[in-house]
């Protein structure tokens, strides 16, 4: 069993699986329940001045006949009285002393964050996770993404907080805003200690057709929430992996948030840079005990690599690059593995109305389309391709029209059917830079023939 | 417009149905795994061509008028077959989840959620699903013999374009083989005749109790009609032209579902064995029904070997879980009678060699039907076939005489409710092409 304990910044955890700060952190029953499960830590429900939540408060995006592939909410930072939380949290840091409780807070005024500070460091957490990404209804009073999106407020209240705070401190980050790296530098000059991305993205998670109202309906109206859960992963990957290959705040630890919900995304998340993940969306759709499959998938990946938690981490950063600086000379084609192929067709109608119509099928040549490339006819294969499930609906590529797009391979719902295979050539690399460095290729700026 | 009631007290009633309506989550539920294949071959293995990945991908976005409208255009009888078809050899059949070794879709029973949900809410006054084109000043008229699914499905689609189309049934139940001989696991009378009346509430007349030959001549119908439709369907039980076949006590297979279906107060002969003679659907069907209603033994006779039989192999695999047996080389004889008349046994040779009496006290032939030879034929210009079916042209369904049609089991010799609606289809877009546009 690897192993997969976790210094964060000075905060150490058993494990990288962390609550985010949410419902499932909302209690000290709660979390205690959670750390019993296996999950390693956990960010409790943002503290701050009281708060009065609307009834009707979640809303959910279903996709191909299951549940919550996006997830939003309306929900305010905790509602419970803070001498109640904070209470808790000590109970739950004397009874779990080794796993890592970070205190998530979101207050106004610099007085306001010195008490806050202080009086959340007495109950012995070991961190402070600083609330600048609420996208609803704490933003229209100042906090939250009004501030993630202000860098220059965000630098000045990260810079009041590490003024007061003895334990680490993490800023969660917005990602409301254009270009990701600009609060990630505000929150470095504030000189906090870590970055929590992302928090939840805003939205309309849909709209009540019937009475025309958008979703989650409250009485005869909506407001915009939160959108988070498997969706948003996507998003938060390419969030994560700018701010860890950039030079300037890769130095920073990062705790990944966005649609993780098994240790898969768990991985993917800290090969691109974080430090620890926090889940929230799959732990309210499944509960705690999704942790088990993430501590020992995680576990088996690096045993059977024989890599170790800190080697394996940040692995994948160096290969994202800029477009730019892709091999122009890398080629694949599809390829159809007649004998898995179940005769749906389904590439043929994505290569021939969504790509580049190199997708056929039957046992004659086909004309080409007028746009195509190549030279003449499409050619069949000879013999024609019989499947041993389709039998003769298996469709054929075009090899020499097929420019790689992967469309096919992703729409074939038989894994393994359809594969893109590299073709070998001795071209080398060759990249768009090295094309406008060389005078081959120019920089965009108007209309060449 | 009067309703046409189902009758009381009817046996078939006991029998539950084996695939209930899906709720609309079942339903969406199911639609969403519908992979949507491009030139899909559940519509090629449908003889009506629904656009069945169109109509389920409008059931798993939720639109389903949409749906229901989109299988009526090709199949307005859709709501009896979505539920008597025999799809696991048709469209079920070829979904290509099945060499995958997936489930294949429920596309019967998708197709039974958007009809029947689409015509329950139009019958609560929801939108209507398919709106006929109003009647011009060139209103053709087109009397159809027969009320089962090839007469409603050709008239149907003349009474959508605005034609008028009047059924002549000889018996006071109109629906054809779906009220009066399918499965009641697949359908019960009253659903049969609920559509009937969607087809009525299109605009089609349905006169009943009315004998073309008898009540009404087809040279009259000729004169009075622009064109005639046969959907005459087929005759009585065929009989083995065995000793002691006549009498108490052996029955035809059709003779005995119509009474199981559709008489008032019908009560099963007591009986202990029953004997089906026959390897068709039809012999499964009335095998299985006596057996679920409560005839403790039951066994089918055929006189080939099992893979020769014309029966479904998926319906004898429930034939068999509802507890019948199968007898296969087996050629009956005689029908062995006590004294007192009744029966007692079937005689058989076996096909190895040597001669049984397989005991029972019930003897069901299920071994075809007799075609309707003299009424057809009594129509100028329509000629049969060898077989004694219709002879029409392949695509128009056209007899000899160039304005008669005919359709479903008189002209194939007895095949499915959906063959049936793709002739009165065909037929009625043949007659409407054939009459000038406009004129």
């Amino acid at each position: 069993m690897a192993d997969l304990s976790i210094d964060m910044c000075g905060i150490k955890s058993p494990n990288p699986f962390w609550l985010a700060s949410a419902p499932p952190a909302n209690t000290g029953d709660q979390v205690m329940r959670a750390f019993d499960a296996g999950w390693g830590g956990a960010v409790w429900k943002t503290l701050g001045n009281p708060i009065v939540n609307v009834s009707s408060r979640f809303g959910g995006v279903d996709f191909a006949g299951r549940r919550v592939m996006g997830f939003n909410n309306i929900e305010l930072i905790t509602d419970r009285p803070l001498a109640v939380n904070l209470r808790e949290i000590a109970e739950v840091k004397k009874r779990y002393p080794h796993h890592a409780v970070i205190v998530s807070l979101m207050v106004e005024t610099k007085d306001e964050w010195r008490e806050i500070i202080k009086r959340s460091e007495d109950t012995g957490c070991d961190g402070l996770e600083l609330n600048f990404g609420c996208p609803h209804g704490m933003c229209e009073r100042g906090m939250g993404s009004a501030v993630g999106q202000e860098p220059k407020v965000l630098t000045e209240i990260t810079s009041w907080v590490k003024e007061y705070a003895r334990t680490p401190v993490l800023v969660k980050l917005t990602p409301n805003v254009g270009d990701i790296l600009e609060p990630g530098y505000a929150a470095l000059e504030g000189n906090c200690d870590g970055l929590s991305l992302i928090n939840t993205i805003k939205s309309i998670v849909g709209v009540d057709l019937e009475r025309g109202v958008p979703l989650p309906r409250v009485g005869g109206g909506s407001t915009n929430g939160g959108y988070c859960g498997p969706a948003v992963k996507p998003i938060a990957l390419h969030m994560i992996a700018q701010l860890a290959r950039d030079p300037r705040t890769s130095r920073l630890p990062i705790s990944g948030i966005g649609g993780v919900s098994n240790w898969r995304d768990a991985a993917e998340f800290i090969a691109l840079g974080s430090t620890s993940v926090q889940v929230c969306t799959a732990v309210m759709h499944h509960g705690f005990r999704i942790v088990e499959d993430m501590i020992q998938g995680l576990s088996n990946f690096l045993d059977e690599r024989g890599l170790t938690l800190d080697q394996f981490r940040g692995s994948a950063v160096p290969a994202y690059k800029e477009w730019g600086e892709l091999d122009l000379n890398y080629q694949v084609v599809a390829s159809i593995n007649p004998d898995l192929c179940i005769g749906c067709q389904k590439c043929v109608a994505a290569c021939q109305d969504g790509a580049h119509q190199c997708i056929f099928t039957g046992p004659a040549d086909r004309p080409r389309p007028p746009h195509a490339h190549a030279e003449g006819m499409a050619k069949a294969p000879v013999p024609q391709v019989i499947g041993a499930l389709a039998g003769d609906r298996v469709p054929w590529i075009d090899e020499p029209e097929c420019v790689g797009c992967n469309l096919c391979a992703l729409v074939c719902p038989v894994e393994g059917c359809i594969t893109m295979v590299e073709v070998p050539n001795d071209r080398g690399v060759d990249t768009w830079q090295d094309r406008v460095n060389s005078g081959r290729d120019r920089v965009p700026g108007g209309i060449f023939e | 417009m009067s309703m046409i009631e189902a009758p009381p007290e009817r046996l078939e009633s006991r029998l539950a149905e084996a695939k209930p309506l899906y709720g609309p989550g079942e339903a969406r539920a199911e639609a969403e795994r519908c992979l949507f294949c491009a030139d899909a071959p559940c519509v090629e293995a449908c003889p009506t061509e629904i656009d069945v990945p169109g109509f389920i991908r409008q059931i798993a976005s939720g639109d389903t008028l949409g749906a229901a409208r989109t299988i009526f255009q090709q199949n307005i009888l859709g709501y009896s077959c979505a539920r008597v078809c025999p799809v696991e050899v048709l469209c079920v059949g070829s979904c290509v989840y099945n060499p995958w070794h997936k489930p294949p879709i429920q596309i019967g029973r998708l197709q039974r959620f958007a009809t029947e949900s689409s015509l329950d809410a139009e019958a609560a006054g929801g939108a209507r699903v398919m709106r006929p084109r109003a009647p011009s000043g060139t209103r053709r008229s087109v009397a159809l013999l027969g009320a089962g699914p090839a007469s409603l499905a050709c008239a149907a689609y003349l009474a959508l374009e605005g034609h008028r189309a009047v059924i002549f049934e000889k018996r006071a139940l109109p629906g054809g083989l779906n009220t009066t001989g399918v499965a009641p696991y697949k359908i019960h009378t009253e659903d049969s005749l609920r559509e009937v009346e969607y087809v009525r509430s299109l605009g089609v007349e349905v006169r009943c109790g009315v004998e073309v030959g008898v009540d009404v001549t087809p040279e009259s119908l000729l004169k009075d009609y622009d064109a005639v439709f046969l959907g005459l369907g087929l005759g009585v039980d065929s009989k083995l032209a065995i000793e002691g076949e006549d009498g108490p006590g052996v029955w035809g297979a059709t003779a005995l579902i119509e009474e199981i279906k559709n008489t008032p107060g019908f009560k099963l002969p007591d009986a202990r064995r029953a004997l089906i003679v026959g390897g068709g659907n039809t012999a499964i069907d009335v095998a299985r029904e006596l057996a679920q209603l409560g005839v403790p033994e039951v066994a089918m006779v055929y006189r080939r070997g099992a893979a020769d039989m014309s029966g479904y192999a998926h319906e004898m695999d429930l034939a068999r879980r509802d507890g019948v047996t199968l007898q296969t080389g087996c050629t009956p004889t005689a029908v062995v009678r006590g004294g007192d008349g009744r029966v007692e046994g079937l005689r058989v040779q076996r096909r190895e060699g040597g001669v049984e009496v397989l005991p029972a006290d019930l003897i069901v032939l299920a071994i075809g039907q007799q075609k309707l030879r003299a009424l057809a034929a009594a129509f100028e210009g329509v000629s049969l076939d060898a077989r004694g079916c219709v002879s029409v042209e392949a695509d128009s369904r056209r007899t000899g005489n160039p304005r008669v049609y005919a359709g479903g089991d008189c002209i194939n010799g007895g095949k499915e409710v959906v063959n049936a609606v793709a002739d009165g289809r065909e037929a009625a877009r043949a007659m409407l092409r054939a009459w000038p546009a406009g004129a």
